[in-house]
Order: structure tokens, then C-alpha cells, then sequence
């Protein structure tokens, strides 16, 4: 299932530098088609601004960003319209609209209907829009929010908002999803589900890059993680590699005054999950 | 803050059947002066000196009266009358009751004030007088749906200060010699400081009334409607809008400040009453039911407005209100879905009709071509759409503030360049400040809409034929807003003015549909300017200011668009009645219209932030908060996502 072909989304170098703060620095990564891959690093080593510069919010400052072979444009509507589609850290839903009116929303750039259209109303219009709401339907039905279809979005509980994300960000028939920490501040049997809906949208063949910082979530889910610290990718890998890596346990928990005996396996890297 | 716990029981501690009968004994009393002479002279605005013969405020009497004994009896369980209070909450009663006690107060008052004292007032006067005071106080005697304790809150302790300050700076006043030139300053300083101790107290006022009363809300499973035959409920959807017709009908041809005055004091507890009665949450469960037969009535209730008149002179209000309504739909698209928030918009009226004039066959246009009516109007919609596209176009890669203080130069700029080309310091195009003067009446299809014509045997005049013309734009910019506001593109603005960062990210390009809502706002400010232009005969620069005592104007379009309800039909278009009809009818408080009408918007907007008729988003939004402890059982999902 790994990169056999040409991977679905390629970075390269990607710099960004905010004036004398470099942010993210020459950062490349792949993505394969079916792949889910975390991105995990302390807090401020420019995760987030590595989703931004990919999701066309940032221009990088260096690097180029292709996706399915073709280089993405920085502006956001254009990049989502080419396959990628994204949630946010911190749960920027539409508030005052529906549950449905969100998923419509992210249908937006499949679908056509202009206003002369939905002033005439002719049988397009409604056909188009008849598609749609079964589409988003759908969508809601496999998130698990169907009978909340008609729920202001901002009365949802904070787990299922995070689901609504999802179901919006898939309703744009991504290729390729970025979930920005999407169990952050959700308890264990949310972080589970959470899990299962992520392997669930796997099997429909869309490619997930995940930053997350919840350790057993990451290694669960991902065929690779990539480290971030100080906005450097320092290490790539499948877990084993990434526990034992000397670098990421001195970005974690800092470096050792002596010879420090070799990290305990497995648990080392946990470490911050313990922190929540 | 605590949870809050209700009770029933009434303010003033009487047995509730003697409650009830006092409250109806006002009631009747109240509406049985409706047919006796409150004062001796004629002098009064209405002469209200016959008996047997109601007249002006004796009507509003009148039917406060009758109201209120409905509403009452509805209450108790009357049979018959038990569809008037299905909510069944005593509340209902006292707001009735309310309005009952502020027509008869201000009737008496502005009698008392206007012929110089009490004595002017006739034995049903006092009726009425006595009347309002009993049926409010038998109305505290029901037992109403009241918190348990309402803690007393005291504004900012250092405002009492001002309270000595008045009358300091009143005898400062008096004190200085008139002819010195600080003299008008400190006499406006004496206005200013009178006013804002008035306002103080009348808020702390309210607080003590407020922690008295304690009338809080109860929730009572409404019961399920009684299953009627659909034609009963098309016919009482009929009924309904029949009564709001001849409701706005009184309202607008009140031919005195005073009498309007009272149409609002006794307008503002009745919808509350019938809110807290549950008969608007009735007959919105029936419009819904039947949304064509809703529409229908409320097109054919507003169609049939000019037949209800007998001259042209509130039927050209009533187009002119019609005017401003239609822009502040416009306008409603701009700011309500696609929250852009547009100081300028006036100048797309403008635009709208000064293209009309210049291609109407006015002698004083310099283009000498006359345009048929609807080629006039695409013209005019036309032009207005691409000035809308060339001002957005820079200034809507702005967001919030800026674009506002953008738009607002904007919409001077469009005034100044209209003053300007006048031939001395630019072109000759619109004459200056003369504007372009003489637009000849429209004529469609052989149809002269400048001379009164007779349909069904009533007359309708000029103003008559240009409402009826300007109902159907209406119309038609209803059923725009209606259908791009429910579609993709109309969720695509709700989207962007949710959080634009996030809409990008969905796929919308912000841009351009910000464009377009600028676009379509324009477009239809320009239609509804091409019939201005032919209904007021001369379009001239100041018409389209930014402010102004009078609508329209662009201050007065967004207050229209908040004051009615963001995002809605129905919202604009009743503020924008409320906006045009309130500063007109204040003309008789001269100086202080102005002071009049911004209490009365502060007022409105203390009362009802989300808007006379808010969209359910707004209103959740607007009034969640104010409940925060409620142990509804629903999971708090913001506190956690504030975490």
C-alpha cells in the first residue's frame, strides 16, 4: 500500500519565515495514496504552520507544495477545489448554521449553481441541490450526527463540533485530508471513536496527514510520523524508529545532564500524553 | 450566577378572583370612555368631545379595553375565548393591561399638557383615567409567572452624581448674563446634563421595577392546536394579515403626532401581550403551514393599501416607505447574509436614479433620449450593478472597519461628483445642486401612471399607481433575496460572514462572492432608484446622504436592516416602516424629533438586540447567553471549547 507510484502529495523544502522568525525550515514530506501520516512535535514547532503553508492560507517563503503532480496554488478556495481539504486546531465552524447547512457549505466548490440559477429555479437547480443534501446526508450519517441535522452548530457538544469538521472537510471529496490535533481536549472513549472514524475515512480512500499529540493515537493510526522541532523535520519513520530516536526524546523532555541510560522503550516518547 | 427558580403568584396580594374582576371592571371601564367626551373643547387634535361617537386616541382606548377583556377572560378559562391565551400565562393579561394604562395616561396627559391642566378633561376622562390604573392593578393581583428573587442592581454609583449636578448647572446657567458668549454653551451643557440625569433615573427606575415585579417566563407544554379544516386556518391566516393591514393602515394615516404616539405606547405591550399569550407562536406554526397562502395575503393585504384611501396624500408615504424598504432588503443582502458592513449603499439609489433621469426624457438631461419603462429600469439596475462592481471590487479586499469607513467615502464621493458635474466645475451632466429636475411620469404599455385612475370605483391616484408599481419591484426583490438567500451561493455568504478564513478553506472563493453580494445589492438599490427617480418628479444630490433627519439615507438603511432583524424578509421591511413612519410622525416635536427618535431607537434596540423580526439563528444567539445556568440537560458545549 506505500509509495509505489507517484505520491499523492509531495513538499519540498518548504520554508516559512515570518521576518526574522523562521517558522518552518526546509521541511519536505510525501504522502502516499491511502497513507495516514502524523505530524507530531512540541508546541510551537510549526505544525500548524506547516498545514497553512500546504492549505495555501500561507505562502511558503521557499519549497514548492505539488499535489497528485501538479503544483498547488496559494490561495485556500483553490487548493481545496484541487483535493485537499483541512480541519482547524482550534473548531472554526460556521456557528450560527445548521449541522446540514455546515456539510452544504463544504460541498461548495463540486458544485456549480450559480444565482441566475437560484433565482430561475429551473429542474438543474433542483436536482443539483436534491444531490447535495443527500450527499451531506450522507456524510452525517457516517459521522454519526444525522439526527442532529437540523442543530445549530454551535449548540453541538465540543466532540461532535470536531465530527462536523470532519464531515465538512470531507463533503468537498478530498483526496487528501489534513486533520489539525483533531482529539485535543477530548476524553478516551471520544479519542477511540476518533480513531475508528480516522480508519474509516482511510477505507474510503482519501490519504490523511494527522497532527495529533496524543502518542497512543499516533502510532495507532499512522503508517508514518514525521517529528517537528523548531520547525525542522528531524525525524521520519515508522514508530519503532521514531521512539528511539536520541533527538526526539531531547525535544520532548529535554537533553540529559550526564550519560543518560537509554531510553525505556516505548514509554519515553509517551510522555506528554501523560502531561493531558 | 444562581439558577433561576419561578413561581406564580401575584404581585399585589389579592384573591385571585377579585384580581380577575377588578382587572375586567378597568377593562370595561376603559373601553365604555371610548364613548364619552374626555374634554370639553375641540381644541384637542380629534375633538374628542361627543359622546356615543369614538374618535381617534378613543379608538386606541377602545380597543385596548376590549383587548385586554379578551385576553383576560381567555385566561380564566372562559369557554370560547380559550383560544386567545393558549400559553396560558396570566403575563399575557398584564401586558394587556399595560397597554391599556399607557393609552389612558397618555391621553389624559397629553390633554392635561396641551389645553393647560385637568380641569379640561370631561367625566370620561376621568373613566378613562381610573379605568387604566384599575385594570393594571387588578392585573398584578393574577397570579403571574414571576422569579423567585430578582437581586436589585444599582447603575455606577459615580452617574448619581450627576443628579446634584443638574440643578448646579442650572443655576450656572441662570447665573451667567445672556449676552456673554459662553452663555448658549452652557445652556446646551444644562440640556445635556438634564437628560442624562433623566435617563439615569429612568434606568434605575427600571431596576427597582424590575426586582418588584420579578416577572420571569415559565415554560408550559402548548398544547397541541386543535386540529381545524385547513380552510379555517387559510381563512385565519386571512384574518390575521386583513387586521395587520388595517393595523399599518391606522397607523400611517394617524393625522396627528399625538395619536401616533399612542399608536406606538399601545402597539408595543400589545405584541408583547399576544408574544406571551402564545397567539403569534400560533399563527407562525400557520404560516408555516401554509407559506403560499402567507405570502399571497401578505402581497394582497399590502396590494389592497391604496383602495383603502380616499386622496393621494398617505399613499405617497406609503410608496416612499415601500422605496426605502425595498433598498433595505438590498442592503439586507450586503450586511445580513454576507455581513458586509456597507456605510455608502444610499449612492446606489442614487445611481439608480440618476441613470432613470438622464434617460427618462427630462428636458433638463443632456442626453435627449426617452427610454421605455422596462428599458429604463434595466438601465438603471445595470448601471448600479457595475458601479457596485467598480467600488467593491478595490474595497472589498478589506474586511470589517476599514470597509466601512471605505464605503462610507464612497458614498460621499458619489454625492460630490453628482454636485460637481454641473457644467462650471466638471461636465455637464446633473445639473449640481439643481439635480435633474421635470422627470415625466412613467406611461406602460399605453398606461399613464401620472393621472388617477378608476378601478372597482375607487380612485387611484398618481402616488396610488407608483405604489402598486413599486409593490411589484418589491416583489420581485422579495423573491430574490428569498431564493439566492436559501441556496448555495446564499450559504456560501452566510459561510464568509461566519468566519471568511474557514469559508476560503471550504473552497469559497471569498472574493468573489463578496463581490457578487455587493453586485446584486446594487443591482437592486439601482431598481428600486429608477422608480424614485419618476415618483419624486427631480433627483438631486442631497437626497443621497449619509445622514439625515429623514430616510432614506445610508444611517438610516442599516438602522433599518439591525432595527428589523439581519438576514430576514419580513425584518427590513418592518423597520423600515417603523424608521420612516416614526420621524415623520415626530415632525410636531420639531427640535427635538431628533432626540425623540434616537431614544425611541435605544429603547428598541434595549428591548429586542436581535431585531423586531429576528432570524432563529439571531435570536439563540442573542438570548442564550442571558440564560447561562439553565439545567436544560444539554451538554455545555461552549464552556468545554473554551478549555
Amino acid at each position: 500500500m506505500t509509495t509505489t507510484a507517484a505520491p499523492l502529495l509531495e513538499v519540498t523544502g518548504v520554508t516559512m519565515r515570518f521576518g526574522g522568525l523562521t517558522a518552518v525550515n526546509d521541511v519536505s514530506l510525501t504522502v502516499g495514496e491511502g497513507e495516514i501520516i502524523g505530524l507530531i512535535g512540541p508546541n510551537g514547532a510549526g505544525k500548524t504552520t506547516f498545514f497553512n503553508c500546504l492549505t495555501g492560507l500561507y505562502v511558503p517563503t521557499e519549497g514548492t507544495v505539488r499535489y497528485r503532480d501538479v503544483q498547488l496554488p496559494p490561495k485556500p478556495h483553490l487548493v481545496t477545489q484541487a483535493g485537499i481539504a483541512r480541519t482547524f486546531q482550534n473548531i472554526r465552524l460556521f456557528a450560527n448554521m445548521t449541522v446540514l447547512e455546515n456539510v452544504l457549505v463544504g460541498r461548495h466548490t463540486r458544485t456549480k449553481e450559480g444565482i441566475f440559477s437560484a433565482i430561475l429555479r429551473g429542474p438543474g437547480y433542483h436536482r443539483a441541490e436534491a444531490e447535495s443534501r443527500a450527499k451531506a446526508m450522507e456524510l452525517l450519517e457516517f459521522t454519526g450526527l444525522a439526527d442532529k441535522a437540523e442543530h445549530l452548530a454551535r449548540n453541538l457538544p465540543y466532540g461532535e463540533q470536531r465530527k462536523l469538521e470532519i464531515a465538512r472537510a470531507l463533503a468537498s471529496d478530498p483526496g487528501l485530508l489534513l486533520l489539525d490535533e483533531p482529539t485535543a481536549g477530548m476524553n478516551p472513549q471520544e479519542t477511540r471513536a476518533a480513531e475508528e472514524l480516522v480508519f474509516a475515512i482511510r477505507d474510503k480512500g482519501i490519504s490523511i496527514l494527522v497532527i495529533e499529540h496524543d502518542m497512543r493515537f499516533i502510532f495507532n493510526l499512522c503508517d508514518r510520523t514525521a517529528v517537528l522541532v523548531q520547525g525542522q523535520k528531524i525525524v521520519e519513520g515508522d514508530r519503532e524508529t521514531v521512539q528511539n530516536d536520541e533527538r526526539v526524546i531531547t525535544a520532548y523532555l529535554g537533553a540529559p545532564l550526564e550519560e543518560a541510560a537509554p531510553a525505556a522503550e516505548g514509554t519515553t516518547p509517551a510522555a506528554p500524553e501523560d502531561t493531558k | 450566577m444562581t439558577t433561576t427558580t419561578t413561581e406564580t403568584t401575584p404581585v399585589i396580594p389579592l384573591p385571585a378572583r377579585a384580581a380577575a374582576a377588578l382587572t375586567g371592571l378597568g377593562a370595561l371601564a376603559t373601553a365604555a370612555s371610548a364613548a364619552m367626551a374626555w374634554t370639553w373643547t375641540s381644541d384637542f387634535p380629534g375633538d374628542l368631545t361627543f359622546y356615543g361617537s369614538p374618535a381617534g386616541l378613543q379608538w386606541l382606548a377602545l380597543a385596548a379595553g376590549l383587548l385586554t377583556l379578551v385576553v383576560l377572560l381567555g385566561s380564566q378559562g372562559v369557554p370560547g375565548l380559550r383560544w386567545a391565551t393558549p400559553a396560558g400565562s396570566n403575563n399575557a393579561v398584564l401586558y394587556a393591561a399595560t397597554g391599556t394604562l399607557a393609552v389612558s395616561v397618555y391621553s389624559v396627559a397629553s390633554i392635561a399638557v396641551e389645553l393647560d391642566g385637568l380641569v379640561n378633561l370631561e367625566p370620561g376622562g376621568w373613566v378613562l383615567a381610573a379605568g387604566g390604573l384599575i385594570t393594571v392593578l387588578g392585573a398584578l393581583g393574577l397570579p403571574l409567572d414571576r422569579r423567585t428573587a430578582v437581586p436589585l442592581r444599582i447603575v455606577d454609583k459615580r452617574l448619581f452624581l450627576l443628579v446634584p449636578a443638574a440643578p448646579l448647572v442650572w443655576f450656572g446657567t441662570h447665573a451667567i448674563p445672556e449676552d456673554k458668549p459662553v452663555a448658549p454653551v452652557l445652556t446646551a451643557l444644562a440640556g445635556g446634563v438634564a437628560i442624562a440625569t433623566g435617563a439615569v433615573l429612568l434606568v434605575q427606575l427600571g431596576h427597582l421595577a424590575n426586582t418588584w415585579l420579578r416577572l420571569g417566563k415559565i415554560e408550559r407544554p402548548l398544547d397541541a392546536p386543535r386540529a381545524l379544516p385547513s380552510w379555517v386556518e387559510v381563512l385565519v391566516i386571512i384574518v390575521a394579515f386583513g387586521l395587520g393591514l388595517f393595523a399599518i393602515t391606522f397607523g400611517i394615516d394617524t393625522e396627528y403626532g399625538e395619536l401616533f404616539i399612542g399608536c406606538l405606547l399601545f402597539a408595543g405591550p400589545t405584541l408583547a401581550a399576544l408574544t406571551k399569550s402564545g397567539l403569534i407562536a400560533r399563527l407562525r406554526a400557520l404560516t408555516v403551514k401554509h407559506r403560499p397562502v402567507t405570502t399571497g395575503a401578505a402581497f394582497a393585504a399590502a396590494a389592497s393599501f391604496p383602495f383603502t384611501q380616499s386622496s393621494d396624500q398617505y399613499t405617497s408615504v406609503a410608496t416612499n416607505i415601500l422605496i426605502f424598504a425595498t433598498v433595505a432588503l438590498g442592503l439586507n443582502i450586503v450586511v445580513g447574509l454576507a455581513g458586509l458592513l456597507d456605510l455608502g449603499y444610499v449612492a446606489f439609489l442614487g445611481v439608480g436614479a440618476y441613470s432613470a433621469a438622464l434617460v427618462s426624457g427630462s428636458p433638463a438631461s443632456p442626453i435627449h433620449v426617452q427610454f421605455p419603462f422596462w428599458a429604463a429600469m434595466l438601465t438603471g439596475a445595470a448601471v448600479s450593478m457595475i458601479f457596485g462592481v467598480i467600488i467593491g471590487a478595490p474595497t472589498l479586499r478589506l474586511r470589517g472597519d476599514y470597509l466601512a469607513i471605505v464605503t462610507l467615502g464612497f458614498g460621499e464621493i458619489f454625492r460630490i461628483t453628482m454636485l460637481n458635474l454641473n457644467g462650471t466645475t466638471g461636465p455637464k451632466v446633473t445639473n449640481g445642486s439643481n439635480g435633474i429636475p421635470r422627470i415625466p411620469d412613467l406611461e406602460i404599455f399605453g398606461f399613464d401612471l401620472g393621472k388617477p385612475h378608476t378601478v372597482a370605483g375607487i380612485e387611484l391616484g398618481r402616488f396610488s399607481n407608483y405604489y402598486l408599481l413599486m409593490l411589484l419591484v418589491t416583489a420581485v426583490v422579495v423573491l430574490i433575496f428569498a431564493r439566492v438567500g436559501n441556496s448555495r451561493i446564499g450559504r456560501a455568504w452566510v459561510a464568509i460572514r461566519e468566519d471568511e478564513t474557514a469559508a476560503e478553506a471550504m473552497g469559497i472563493n471569498g472574493f468573489r462572492l463578496k463581490l457578487l453580494a455587493f453586485a446584486l445589492g446594487a443591482c437592486l438599490a439601482g431598481l428600486a432608484g429608477t422608480v424614485q427617480a419618476h415618483v419624486s418628479y427631480t433627483v438631486t444630490p442631497d437626497q443621497y446622504t449619509f445622514a439625515e433627519a429623514l430616510p432614506p439615507n445610508s444611517a438610516f438603511l442599516l438602522a433599518a436592516v439591525i432595527l428589523g432583524g439581519m438576514g430576514t424578509i419580513s425584518g427590513p421591511l418592518a423597520g423600515a416602516t417603523l424608521l420612516f413612519l416614526i420621524p415623520k410622525k415626530l415632525e410636531f416635536l420639531a427640535d427635538y424629533q431628533l432626540l425623540a427618535f434616537g431614544a425611541a431607537l435605544i429603547v428598541l434596540m434595549r428591548v429586542r438586540p436581535e431585531g423586531l423580526i429576528p432570524n432563529r439563528r439571531q435570536q439563540l444567539e442573542f438570548h442564550e447567553a442571558a440564560i447561562p445556568a439553565q439545567p436544560t440537560g444539554e451538554p455545555t458545549a461552549l464552556t468545554k471549547a473554551g478549555a
